[in-house]
């Protein structure tokens, strides 16, 4: 019987000749990400009473949560990590004005094929677009990692998704994946390995790849997983000169279980308030007001994505009901955005454009809602109280369904405009 | 280990956002005032009632969401003495483990009890009593157990390298509040 991705790389990580899913390694990283999260992981390494980090290499620190600080308390926290990355030589520190981490680490290269990428961040799963075992993780164990360089970690079974079909218009990796997790539910894949194949994906680009495996998390996953290919290498190429080797699923490998799709008569999807996996097609809520809307995050802050916003509001302007917020996810998308015009545009429609980082997506500041608001959201959460206020409510949906609805003022299917 | 607590029982896919709200995550340092907010978002009474060896019961998925460890750490400070469940997202049961919280994954149990009952478990043992019988739960795996056992992942970490003391630290640096 052959392996899969995670049996493969885990094996290889941990130095062992073959392992199976189920059994627990004690593995050493490749990268491991914090962002701002890091000061207080900076405590916790000093509480373990030792001085120096053992691979100041293997650490990237974005900051991203809450940029630029929002009040004195962020400030500090942003000065601590700033203080820490000098004392202990880290290079690989990305200030205020890079981006959110889960874009700025590929764009940087820093993630690569056949890696082992951990982080204090759940959404780390988003790596696995390209070809990564990334996952999430708590701040002790990246103290710990910080002082050990080891971790351990349970191999994970395997669910391969297959995507079939022709995409319909209006629908892009956001529906996709809402849909697959309204079919699987919250924990559809609590603890496994998601590997994403069919001809959907294979034809998808980076930034829809990206969207998949960053959303993989919202229903359990462990990591999410997409077979390197041309794409990946070009993509990869410009960004970094390290060597790599690509690690696959043997094609007779066991997975514990091997779903398909076919997404030819896919509708627009939309989760609505509470919960990621209460998914429904947007055609059964069309017609909700909106107060807010937001496009952007790690889900899909990218560059497909502010061109799609840009096509579909066009000289537009959206209802003076709305509030339209653009959160590019770096800065390197944010100057690609500027230089094709689409953020005049925008600003053009009624848009405010915020600066690259998290924004309001955890609730921290720029966009929280007051009791009773509606956000509809291109973010990967809508937890009660996610967006700052418990009495709010928050729909997420993928950037061209959020455009749409910041013309009209409530949720729209974007499929009615198409044609 | 045993404890002896009462039961506070709750539902499928409570996440950490409920558990401990995003807009605290970076505000809020001190554990002591993380357990004031725990599950501020779903049940306002339960962080003023808590009492320690308290046990939450859950169904299924418990800690999704969010890789946020205040999310263990505020049930811990708060003194929640375990949380038994259906099934834990996967990196809150990385968490809970790490603040050394004990987890009690056994779907019988969190079908069978009722929420304000006096629970017993014993973990050596691996079996939970409550007004409906005994239940017996899989132990944790050895080396999982291991950090349970020495108290969380910071005091394991410092024995696996044997570091006997923790220095001292500067824990704020500041113009006073």
């Amino acid at each position: 019987m052959g392996k899969t991705f995670a049996e493969k790389i885990l094996a290889l990580k941990s130095g062992k000749d073959s392992i199976v899913a189920g059994e627990i390694v004690t593995v050493s990283p490749d990268i491991v990400m914090s962002h701002d999260n890091s000061a207080a992981i900076a405590k916790k390494f000093k509480q373990i009473g030792v001085e120096k980090v053992k691979h100041p290499e293997k650490i990237v620190i974005p900051l991203d949560h809450c940029v630029p600080a929002a009040t004195e308390k962020y400030a500090a926290n942003h000065k601590e990590i700033r203080e820490f990355v000098q004392e202990q030589k880290i290079k690989n520190f990305y200030d205020i004005n890079t981006g959110v981490c889960h874009q700025v680490l590929p764009e940087k290269g820093h993630i690569l094929p056949g890696t082992l990428v951990l982080g204090a961040d759940s959404h780390t799963t988003t790596y696995g677009a390209f070809g990564t075992f990334a996952t999430g993780i708590g701040r002790s164990e990246v103290a710990s990692i910080w002082a050990t360089d080891e971790i351990w970690l349970r191999v994970p079974e395997t669910i391969k998704i297959n995507i079939e079909g022709e995409i319909p218009p209006g629908i892009y990796p956001k529906d996709i994946i809402l849909y697959i997790i309204g079919d699987l539910g919250a924990d559809g894949a609590l603890y496994k390995a998601v590997e994403f194949s069919g001809k959907v994906v294979k034809n998808m680009d980076m930034g829809g790849r990206m969207t998949l495996c960053n959303m993989t998390v919202e229903m359990g996953a462990k990591i999410g997983y997409v077979e390197p290919d041309k794409k990946t290498i070009q993509w990869l190429t410009p960004r970094s000169n390290k060597k790599y080797e690509i690690i696959k699923s043997d094609l007779n490998a066991e997975f514990e279980k091997i779903i398909d799709y076919d997404i030819s008569k896919l509708e627009p999807q939309i989760a609505c308030p509470h919960t990621v996996d209460k998914v429904k097609p947007v055609s059964e809520v069309t017609g909700t007001k909106i107060n807010q809307a937001l496009i952007g995050t790690c889900t899909n802050g990218r560059i497909e994505d502010l061109k799609i916003t840009s096509e579909i509001l066009g000289d537009k302007k959206i209802s003076d009901r709305v509030r339209l917020l653009i959160f590019p996810a770096s800065m390197e998308v944010f100057a690609q955005a500027m230089e094709l015009g689409i953020l005049q545009k925008l600003v053009k429609s009624g848009a405010v454009i915020m600066n690259p980082g998290c924004g309001p997506c955890l609730g921290a500041h720029e966009g929280v809602l007051a009791p009773g608001e509606v956000c509809l959201s291109t973010a990967n959460r809508n937890f009660k109280g996610r967006m700052g206020c418990k009495e709010a409510e928050v729909y997420l949906a993928s950037p061209a369904t959020v455009a749409i609805s910041s013309l009209y003022g409530e949720i729209t299917d974007v499929r009615g405009d198409l044609k | 280990m045993s404890i002896k607590g009462k039961a506070w029982k709750y539902g499928d896919d409570v996440n950490t956002d409920v558990i401990f709200p995003g807009k605290y995550t970076y505000t809020i340092t001190d554990p002591k005032e993380m357990a004031l907010h725990a599950l501020e978002d779903l049940d306002s009474k339960f962080a003023k009632e808590v009492k320690k060896e308290d046990i939450i019961v859950a169904g299924r998925n418990f800690g999704c969401g969010s890789s946020r460890e205040q999310a263990a750490t505020c049930l811990k400070y708060a003194g929640v003495g375990a949380i038994v469940a259906k099934s834990f997202s996967r990196i809150f049961f990385r968490n809970a483990i790490n603040q050394g919280l004990p987890l009690v994954q056994c779907k019988e149990a969190a079908e069978n009890i009722s929420s304000g009952e006096l629970i017993e478990i014993n973990f050596e043992k691996g079996k939970l009593s409550c007004k409906k019988g005994v239940f017996d739960f899989p132990p944790l795996p050895e080396s999982v157990l291991g950090i349970l056992n020495d108290g969380g992942l910071i005091p394991h970490t410092r024995k696996i390298l044997k570091i006997e003391k923790p220095v001292c630290v500067r824990t704020r640096t500041g113009r006073g509040e």
